[in-house]
């Protein structure tokens, strides 16, 4: 999500960084990365607070939600998320991303569900270059770059 | 594309035509890269070799025919490669060499370090001999100075240092190659390709006569003098006015960047002073800064290696403190503005 994230705003030709977290993760644990974009050189690749948070489950809640910059918005999948925000300074969108992605028919495009969502809100890149980004990350396997096109839609259909 | 992968494409196009990597976390994708690219090229060949010694003694023999030879590793790894880069740099052999830094001592941690500047700056290995250290902090850097190792190897018959960090080689960046792969691979001259119609050559690093060391010595000092004359490189930001000057390398430098323009925001007068070449140091340079900033600030991932580099510059005509997490623990910008705003403060720099 955030390499296709960053490819999608290199492609809109503005500076983009991608930094993935590597570490030992156990399944249904936290794993993060860190995407940076700007009209201009981009310095750090590491965020200090960043202004948009996405968290996919429970414990990426819970190790995240703190470092959100105040004001910025905060993105849950609210399928596997159910507990309350305890932050009162960030706004929350909450996407049924997983049951979203399970009634679409692949609960692996879980992803894509939530980056329709991520970009309809923030805006940061446009809907059809992440929809053309697919193909070649997807080296054109047909079935996947429609499976993965759905999810996006729908997702951006949301609000 | 990730930077471990950027300096496999580099390389490649540089006229690379010896890759022999071994497996160590965070330079895994280059190893993958070569092995996917470099081996399908004409001529060219990659090994996944036994062990970290084998590695760098194949990089020996493909140098001593004249290849251009590459290996690559992480901190654990580089050390088991010292003997073979000082036999390299006794050898007069040219050869490329990266170390995505990880947090040591020991096997350390697989994350992002900084803490291998000594071992990389001072030889490494065993013997009086330098090897040439390139510190980029970008994607684009990492491609640029792969380039420029290779050349910079063949230019001085020495082995050349990529020192970079897991973060730098795992990230991901937009990249432009400007150069395209050699229709014919480079060969070294005074390559071994056999003596006939010449007498035979002997690359050896054993004499029983310490006479003819010592001159090998002498010669690689000469060298290395030129090589300070003319190959260092730096970059920097924001110093005509600054009060501060922040001395930071590759990845570091970038986070102290982000923390400087923040600190310029807030009205602090920050500069600051990357060196991209290690060894040879920007000595000549920091002591010129100087003349008009008194005050410095060396931010380095680890527990200060390159703070003794700016002190030994300044001769005392300047003061020097230090900000560092070691382990691969990685500072964020806020972190590095708050060190820089309280130390703004308590050397009274706002008046």
């Amino acid at each position: 999500m955030g390499r296709s994230l960053a490819q999608a705003a290199m492609e809109e030709g503005k500076s983009a960084t991608y930094l993935p977290s590597y570490g030992v993760e156990v399944r249904g644990g936290t794993c993060n990365c860190t995407v940076a974009v700007s009209d201009e050189e981009i310095a750090s690749p590491i965020a200090s607070s960043p202004e948009y948070v996405v968290v996919m489950n429970q414990p990426s809640l819970v190790k995240f939600q703190n470092q959100i910059e105040s004001g910025g918005l905060l993105f849950v999948n609210s399928s596997l998320v159910d507990s309350q925000i305890s932050r009162g300074d960030i706004d929350v969108v909450r996407v049924p991303a997983s049951s979203m992605a399970e009634e679409l028919g692949n609960p692996k495009s879980v992803n894509m569900v939530m980056m329709g969502a991520f970009i309809k809100k923030t805006n940061l890149v446009s809907i059809s270059t992440l929809i053309d980004g697919l193909a070649s990350a997807l080296k054109n396997k047909e079935d996947l770059v429609e499976i993965n096109k759905k999810a996006l839609l729908a997702g951006y259909g949301l609000f | 594309m990730d930077g471990n992968s950027a300096i496999g494409e580099a390389a490649i196009r540089a006229g690379c035509q010896c890759y022999f990597g071994y497996p160590i976390t965070p330079q895994n994708e280059l190893t993958e890269y070569m092995a996917a690219h470099l081996g399908k090229r004409k001529g060219c060949t990659f090994i996944q070799a036994e062990s970290e010694l084998a590695a760098i003694n194949m990089v020996f023999g493909a140098s001593v025919v004249g290849a251009r030879a590459m290996t690559s590793s992480s901190s654990p790894g580089i050390s088991l490669k010292q003997e073979g880069i000082s036999y390299l740099a006794a050898c007069e052999l040219p050869a490329v060499i990266v170390n995505m830094c990880r947090g040591g001592p020991g096997l350390g941690s697989i994350a992002a370090a900084q803490s291998d500047y000594f071992q990389a700056t001072r030889g490494g290995g065993h013997g009086d001999y330098r090897t040439i250290v390139l510190a980029p902090s970008s994607v684009q850097e990492l491609a640029d100075f792969t380039h420029r190792a290779f050349d910079l190897a063949d230019k001085y018959h020495t082995p050349v240092l990529i020192l970079g960090d897991g973060m730098l080689g795992q990230m991901m960046e937009p990249v432009e190659f400007k150069h395209e792969a050699p229709e014919v691979l480079p060969v070294r001259s005074g390559a071994l390709r056999g003596a006939k119609g010449r007498p035979s050559r002997i690359i050896k690093t054993l004499s029983s006569n310490p006479a003819d060391v010592e001159e090998l010595n002498w010669s690689l000092f000469r060298r290395y003098e030129l090589i300070k004359k003319e190959e260092v490189t730096y970059e920097t930001f924001m110093v005509d006015d600054a009060k501060l000057i922040v001395v930071a390398f590759g990845i570091a430098a970038r986070i102290a960047k982000g923390a400087i323009k923040n600190a310029r925001a807030s009205g602090l007068q920050v500069g600051m002073l990357r060196p991209t070449t290690l060894w040879p140091f920007p000595s000549q340079k920091v002591r010129e800064l100087a003349q008009n900033t008194k005050q410095f600030l060396v931010f380095e991932l680890n527990m200060g290696q390159m703070i003794e580099d700016v002190q030994l510059a300044l001769e005392g005509k300047g003061e020097v403190s230090f900000y560092g997490r070691p382990g691969g623990v990685v500072s964020a910008p806020n972190e590095v503005l708050r060190v820089i705003t309280r130390l703004y403060y308590q050397k009274g720099l706002e008046k």
